[in-house]
């Protein structure tokens, strides 16, 4: 009888123990969405004409009250840019997220598969040679060229990884065999093309918001969209793959399709996020690392909270890349990086558990 | 009530045979199974081709089960590092294949599976704070929340205390005769085995060795020339069959 009344009463504190955290985790995710919304805020507010925060808002909410100018400012010309910060960021970290969920590995990114070396190589080819790949507008000949490299790349390990015998490390080292090929390829276009050539390479791969468009808005958010409920729909799945292959594969996952799967998935979302802003290698990283410290890995939570903080890091980066030298926009990726290492360094080196 | 019938079971890896043609009698819901022999012997093998997980000849006969699902497994490996709390982590085994969303029932089955093992106190830690023997029980609540018909534990006990051994198998052995459920368990200790289980069916080499009542199944001929030890058997001062062990031969 006391046996049963204490079983009885573990198991309400347990279970009131996990509805706290599910609130909390679900305040923390809150907690973010507004963060993003004061960032987009500020993001748009800044720039050669400065809003305050008060017409960025009365433009957002009643574009008709403001004045043509802000209008035409805010709408057209800082709000894609502001936008495609937010879609890139969420889906380089998603893409991250989960690389390293299905890879079993905290170092794994898009950039680990060489699918943003392989973007890198496909835009090159293009700035350096006028290599198409595609047939398509000017505007999109570089985004697709970088597109179609990084899926190849993406196929590539994909078709290797279905061979009999190959393990997940297999799979990281073929990335990274990736990786050093098209580094050296992008040095041999470097050696070979013209000053002019080099200098638009080099800052293609810095990675940089300024050329976002709503029509590639609408492409990257697209596949967005269409991707998140594709992995949401394994989201018990996923987990478990936490648990290592044996322990997932006893619970009724299958990790070999499920990462074969996801794989694609990720490709598409990493491809379509380099393909229009170029190399920002930092957020796939950090953006997962963060949300794993914040909610944890049970990707009810961890999906959005990776897709929250991968926006919110580039947004910020956007905002900071626009007032560290007033008049001039530094590139994202390099702000993303110099930033947002030392605050990464600061959250791994201030939390007391190891989460590998 | 479910049933487990083994008929020609084979399994390989590659061109490699593991499995040679395993047919035992039909294993019925209420009984434990010891699953018995050396290492390497192919136990381990023997469930992952039950579960399907492993090509081959013949078939595991599943029979009178009603769950969709009626087979949890519980692997040696305990499973890797994730940031989840052990609460979490044996939800996450409840919720496989089912929606996102979580009803208080799938919490309950949670509680249940982590009280039935005694270790409802640890639904608060992380998963990766946990001793050895801490996560194998984790990994017991882990196949037991799936409310399987047939449960197939592999070595559930090699990482725990005396106490927390014979505990785990005096309860799977409860819970077998409460809820018609049929465990198999690979065991390396045979004094457990006659302790706890009905049946035992002893691999050798990948061939079925032996199989039957576990007294009359783990016998000193057999421990001799499958084990390679002579030992004795005799009854303990509470009249249990208890296992001596003399020497390696």
């Amino acid at each position: 009888m006391s046996t049963e009344l204490t079983t009885g009463t573990a198991a309400s504190r347990e279970r009131g123990f996990y509805r706290a955290l599910v609130i909390r985790r679900q305040l923390i995710l809150a907690g973010l969405t507004l963060a993003l919304g004061l960032s987009l805020c500020v993001d748009l507010a800044l720039g050669p004409a400065r809003f305050g925060l008060g017409e960025v808002i009365a433009a957002l909410v009643t574009p008709d009250a403001v004045s043509q100018q802000a209008r035409v400012i805010l709408w057209d010309i800082r709000m894609p840019v502001a936008l495609m910060a937010l879609v890139v960021g969420a889906s380089l970290s998603i893409a991250g997220a989960q690389m390293q969920t299905i890879l079993s590995n905290p170092l794994a990114s898009p950039f680990t598969l060489g699918i943003s070396a392989g973007a890198s190589f496909g835009a090159a080819l293009a700035l350096a040679f006028g290599v198409v790949l595609v047939p398509a507008a000017v505007d999109y000949v570089i985004p697709l060229n970088a597109f179609v490299m990084a899926m190849l790349t993406a196929f590539a390990i994909h078709a290797l990884s279905m061979r009999r015998g190959v393990t997940i490390e297999t799979i990281v080292l073929l990335g990274i065999a990736m990786v050093f090929i098209f580094n050296a390829l992008m040095a041999l276009i470097q050696f070979f093309a013209s000053q002019q050539a080099v200098a638009a390479v080099v800052f293609w791969t810095m990675g940089s918001l300024t050329k976002a468009t709503w029509p590639k808005l609408w492409i990257a958010l697209g596949v967005l969209v269409s991707v998140l409920p594709l992995l949401a729909r394994h989201g018990w799945a996923l987990t478990a793959m936490r648990l290592g292959d044996a322990k997932a594969e006893s619970l009724g996952v299958k990790p070999r399709a499920l990462r074969l799967e996801v794989l694609v998935l990720v490709s598409l979302l990493a491809a379509i996020a380099v393909a229009f802003v170029g190399t920002i290698g930092f957020i796939g990283l950090v953006g997962p690392h963060i949300a794993r410290l914040l909610v944890g890995e049970d990707q009810r939570f961890f999906l959005p909270g990776s897709a929250l903080c991968g926006a919110l890091i580039l947004s910020v980066g956007s905002v900071l890349s626009k007032v560290i030298l007033p008049g001039t926009i530094i590139p994202i990726g390099i702000i993303t990086s110099l930033v947002g290492i030392p605050f990464f360094l600061f959250l791994v080196l201030s939390h007391k558990k190891a989460s590998w | 009530m479910v049933t487990l019938t083994l008929d020609r079971l084979s399994a390989r890896y590659g061109r490699r045979r593991i499995l040679s043609e395993i047919t035992t009698p039909a294993f019925a819901g209420g009984q434990v199974v010891a699953l018995l022999g050396p290492n390497a012997a192919g136990k381990s093998t023997l469930f992952r081709r039950i579960l399907g997980l492993l090509d081959g000849d013949g078939e595991a006969r599943i029979g009178g089960a009603t769950a969709e699902r009626p087979v949890a497994y519980m692997p040696q490996d305990t499973g890797a590092n994730a940031v989840l709390t052990v609460y979490e982590s044996v939800l996450l085994a409840r919720m496989q294949g089912r929606s996102l969303k979580v009803r208080d029932e799938d919490l309950g089955e949670v509680e249940r599976a982590l009280g039935d093992l005694g270790i409802a106190e640890l639904g608060e830690r992380d998963i990766g704070d946990l001793s050895g023997g801490q996560r194998q029980l984790v990994s017991a609540a882990q196949a037991l929340v799936q409310a399987p018909e047939i449960l197939l534990l592999d070595e559930p006990t090699s990482a725990l205390d005396l106490y927390r051994q014979i505990s785990l198998l005096s309860i799977l052995r409860r819970l077998a005769r409460e809820r018609q459920m049929l465990v198999i368990a690979a065991l390396h200790d045979l004094g457990h085995a006659l302790r706890f289980t009905d049946q035992a069916m002893v691999l050798e080499s990948g061939r079925l060795a032996a199989c039957g009542p576990t007294e009359r199944v783990v016998t000193p001929e057999l421990l001799r020339r499958v084990y390679r030890v002579d030992a004795r058997i005799e009854p303990c001062s509470r009249g249990r069959p208890q296992l001596i062990v003399e020497e390696a031969v």
